[in-house]
C-alpha cells in the first residue's frame, strides 16, 4: 500500500503547468469543466491504487 | 527635490562633427545611452575600440524602472568596472512570500550557492545603475579611452552600405551627419532605429495595466519579496512589495485592462490605494509613478547586416522576473567581443550572425518564462484562473503545488547549447553546468575568485593538467590558467569544474562561456576549438 505523493514529482513544473493550460486553450467553461473530469477519470484510472484515490480526493475536498 | 535622474549627466555640448564639412567617421556608433548602450560602449572602449554614443535625452532613467539585477549580469559589470559600486549600495534579499487573499501560502529562500563573489540578486535603482556606468565612462575618459556620450543627439535617419553607416542627428544647435564602421541601437523599446530600416516587431500585448510607485517611506517591512494574489486592498488583481537602497520602496499594483491611465496616475488616486495596501498610518512620499502594459515580443533577427541591436530594441518582456536589462547586458558580453575579432580582421565577419543565434536563444528563454508569469499573475480565461487560485490553495499546505506557483522566475544566465561556437563536449563526465556553452560559474581561489582571471581573451583554464602557458592561434593569444588543488581551499572548484573527473582542460570565451572542455590538453583539438569558436569551422 502506497501513499499519496505530496512533495513534488514533476519534473519541469512550469513546462507542465503551461501544457495544462494550453490544452484548455479555446474551450468554453462547460467545456473545461468536461475536459476536467475526463483528466480526472483518466489520472485516477492511472494510479488505480483505491487508498491513494481516497487520500486524493480528501486532501482537494480540505479546501474549498 | 534634486534627484539624479533630475540632472543632466551628460549635457549637450557641440562636437567638432558638427562643423566638419564631410562626415566623419568613427569606428562604433551607439544608439541610445540606456544601461545596455552603456555596457556596450564601455566593453569596446575598454578593448580600445573607438565609440561615439548619442542620446536623445542627457539624464539618466527616469524613475527607477528596473530594480532587481542576478548574479550574471553584475560578473559582467565587473568586468565593465561597474560590479562592486552596484552590490555596495544595492539591497541584498533572498527571502520571499506569497500571499493569496489573507493568508501566506508560501515562502521561499533564494539561499545562494556558497563561493560566489557577487549575489544572487540586487535591488537597485536603474538611475544609480546608470549613474556608476556614466561615472565609469568618465573613468575611462580620463585614462584617455576612445569613448564619448553626445547628450541630446537624436538620430533621425539611418543609410545602410556595404562597408559602413550613416546617420543623421538632430541637435539643438541643428541637425549633422557621421558616419560609423559598425552601428549598435541600444534605443529601446520604441527603438527608432528599428522603424526607420523598416523591421518589425511582433509578439504579444498582455492586456493588463500596472500601476508601478516607487514610495519613500520609513517602514517596518522586512528585506524580502512580497508578492500578493487577489490581496483584499486589490481584489482580483496582484501586489508585489520590494525594497531598494535609501528607504525607497518599489510598489507594483495590478490594474485591469479597462482603466483610464491618466486618472489612475493622479497622486489622489494613488495615495489611497497605497495606504489601503500599507496601512493608513504609514507615511510615504511618492517619488514616482507610472503605468505600464507589458508585451513579450522581438525582433526575427537581431543583425542587420552592419546594424546590430541589443536590449529592449530587440526584445521585451514583462518584467516578472527581472529579465530585461539582466538580458540586455548579456547582449553586449556576447556581442563586444565578436564584433572587436571582426574589426581586428582575425575573424570573419559571419562570426556576428553567432550573436544572433546564441541571443535569440537567450530572448526567447526569456519570453518563454516571462509570458508563463504573466499568465500565471494574469489569468487568460476562467479556468486559468480557478486552476491558478487551486494551485495557491494547494500551496499553503502541500509542499508538491510549491513549484507550480509562479510569480516571476527569476532571471538565470542563458547556456548556448547547440551554438555552432560549441565544440561538442569531449568531457561529458565533468559537471553538466559547465559544459560547452555554459556561462562558467565563479569559484574562490587561494586568493580572490575564478571569474576576474578569466575575462576579455580566450582563455585555457587547465586544472591538475598540463598545457603551453601561452598559445597563438591565427594570432589570437590563449592565455593559460592553470590551477589545481592548492588552488581550491573550499573544494568549490573541483566540484564545479571536475565532479568526478581527476583532470579538465577548459577553453574558455572572452564572455566566460565555456567553448570547448577535454580530459588533457591536445594541441590540435584545441586549436579546431578555437577556430570554431570564432567563427572559422
Ligand atoms: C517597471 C519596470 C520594471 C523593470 N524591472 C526590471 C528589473 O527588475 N530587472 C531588469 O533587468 N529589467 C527590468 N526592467 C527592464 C529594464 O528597465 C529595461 O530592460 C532596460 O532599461 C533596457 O535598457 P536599454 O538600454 O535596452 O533601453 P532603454 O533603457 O530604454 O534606453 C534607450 C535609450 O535610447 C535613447 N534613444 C531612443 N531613441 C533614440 C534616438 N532616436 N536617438 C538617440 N537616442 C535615442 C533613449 O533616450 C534611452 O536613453 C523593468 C522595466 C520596467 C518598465
Amino acid at each position: 500500500m502506497s501513499d499519496l505523493t505530496l512533495t513534488p514529482n514533476i519534473p519541469g513544473a512550469d513546462d507542465f503547468y503551461a501544457e495544462l493550460i494550453a490544452a484548455h486553450e479555446g474551450l468554453t467553461d462547460a467545456e473545461s469543466q468536461a475536459f476536467n473530469a475526463r483528466l480526472v477519470l483518466l489520472l485516477a484510472n492511472h494510479i488505480g491504487d483505491r487508498t491513494v484515490i481516497s487520500q486524493a480526493l480528501a486532501a482537494a475536498a480540505r479546501k474549498e | 527635490m534634486n534627484k539624479i535622474f533630475e540632472i543632466p549627466l551628460y549635457p549637450y555640448a557641440k562636437s567638432p562633427d558638427q562643423d566638419a564639412t564631410t562626415p566623419v567617421r568613427h569606428q562604433v556608433v551607439v544608439i541610445g545611452a540606456g544601461p545596455i548602450g552603456l555596457g556596450a560602449a564601455i566593453d569596446l572602449a575598454q578593448q580600445g575600440i573607438e565609440v561615439v554614443v548619442l542620446d536623445d535625452n542627457d539624464k539618466v532613467s527616469f524613475g527607477s524602472r528596473a530594480v532587481c539585477y542576478a548574479k550574471r549580469p553584475l560578473e559582467i559589470l565587473d568586468r565593465l568596472g561597474c560590479g562592486h559600486p552596484m552590490v555596495d549600495k544595492g539591497v541584498k534579499w533572498n527571502l520571499g512570500k506569497v500571499f493569496f487573499d489573507q493568508r501566506k501560502v508560501y515562502e521561499f529562500n533564494l539561499l545562494p550557492e556558497d563561493g560566489h563573489e557577487f549575489p544572487a540578486f540586487i535591488n537597485l535603482q536603474q538611475y544609480y545603475f546608470e549613474e556608476y556606468m556614466v561615472n565609469r565612462v568618465r573613468e575611462l575618459q580620463e585614462q584617455g579611452a576612445p569613448i564619448e556620450i553626445r547628450g541630446r543627439n537624436k538620430v533621425s535617419a539611418i543609410g545602410q552600405h556595404d562597408t559602413h553607416v550613416t546617420l543623421e542627428v538632430e541637435t539643438p544647435e541643428g541637425p549633422y551627419n557621421v558616419e560609423a564602421d559598425w552601428l549598435i541601437a541600444c534605443d529601446g523599446a520604441g527603438s527608432n532605429t528599428r522603424a526607420m530600416l523598416g523591421l518589425d516587431f511582433v509578439g504579444r500585448v498582455f492586456e493588463d495595466n500596472f500601476l508601478i510607485a516607487d514610495v519613500i517611506m520609513d517602514a517596518e517591512f522586512p528585506t524580502e519579496r512580497w508578492f500578493w494574489f487577489d490581496p483584499p486592498f486589490n481584489r482580483g488583481q496582484s501586489a508585489l512589495l520590494h525594497k531598494q537602497p535609501d528607504g525607497v520602496w518599489r510598489i507594483d499594483l495590478q490594474l485591469g485592462w479597462d482603466i483610464d491611465k491618466e486618472r489612475e496616475k493622479r497622486p489622489e488616486n494613488v495615495i489611497p490605494r497605497l495606504k489601503a495596501m500599507l496601512g493608513e498610518d504609514v507615511n510615504f512620499e511618492l517619488e514616482w509613478v507610472s503605468i505600464y502594459t507589458f508585451q513579450c515580443r522581438r525582433m526575427e533577427q537581431f543583425r542587420h547586416g552592419r546594424v546590430l541591436f541589443a536590449g529592449d530594441a530587440a526584445h521585451q518582456v514583462s518584467p516578472f522576473g527581472a529579465r530585461g536589462a539582466n538580458s540586455g547586458l548579456q547582449d553586449t558580453d556576447n556581442l563586444c567581443w565578436k564584433l572587436k575579432l571582426v574589426m581586428d580582421g582575425k575573424a570573419p565577419e559571419t562570426l556576428l550572425d553567432s550573436y544572433d543565434v546564441e541571443r535569440i536563444h537567450g530572448a526567447d528563454e526569456n519570453i518563454l518564462n516571462s509570458s508563463r508569469s504573466t499568465d500565471f499573475i494574469t489569468p487568460k480565461s476562467n479556468i486559468s484562473r480557478t486552476l491558478r487560485d487551486a494551485v495557491l490553495d494547494l500551496a499553503e499546505q502541500y509542499e508538491f503545488a510549491r513549484p507550480l506557483v509562479n510569480s516571476g522566475r527569476l532571471s538565470v544566465p542563458c547556456t548556448y547549447d547547440g551554438s555552432p561556437l560549441n565544440t561538442p563536449d569531449a568531457l561529458p563526465g565533468a559537471p553538466a553546468r559547465s559544459r560547452p556553452g555554459s556561462p562558467c560559474a565563479d569559484a574562490p581561489l587561494g586568493q580572490g575568485y575564478l571569474l576576474p582571471q578569466l575575462a576579455d581573451r580566450f582563455t585555457l583554464l587547465t586544472l591538475n593538467a598540463d598545457a603551453p602557458d601561452g598559445l597563438d592561434i591565427d594570432g589570437i593569444p590563449v592565455t593559460r590558467l592553470a590551477l589545481d588543488g592548492k588552488d581550491d581551499p573550499t573544494g568549490a572548484l573541483a566540484d564545479r569544474y571536475l565532479g568526478g573527473e581527476k583532470s579538465a582542460v577548459y577553453l574558455i570565451r572572452p564572455d566566460q562561456h565555456v567553448a570547448a572542455r577535454w580530459a588533457a590538453y591536445d594541441e590540435t583539438a584545441t586549436r579546431d576549438a578555437l577556430r570554431r569558436a570564432i567563427g572559422k569551422a
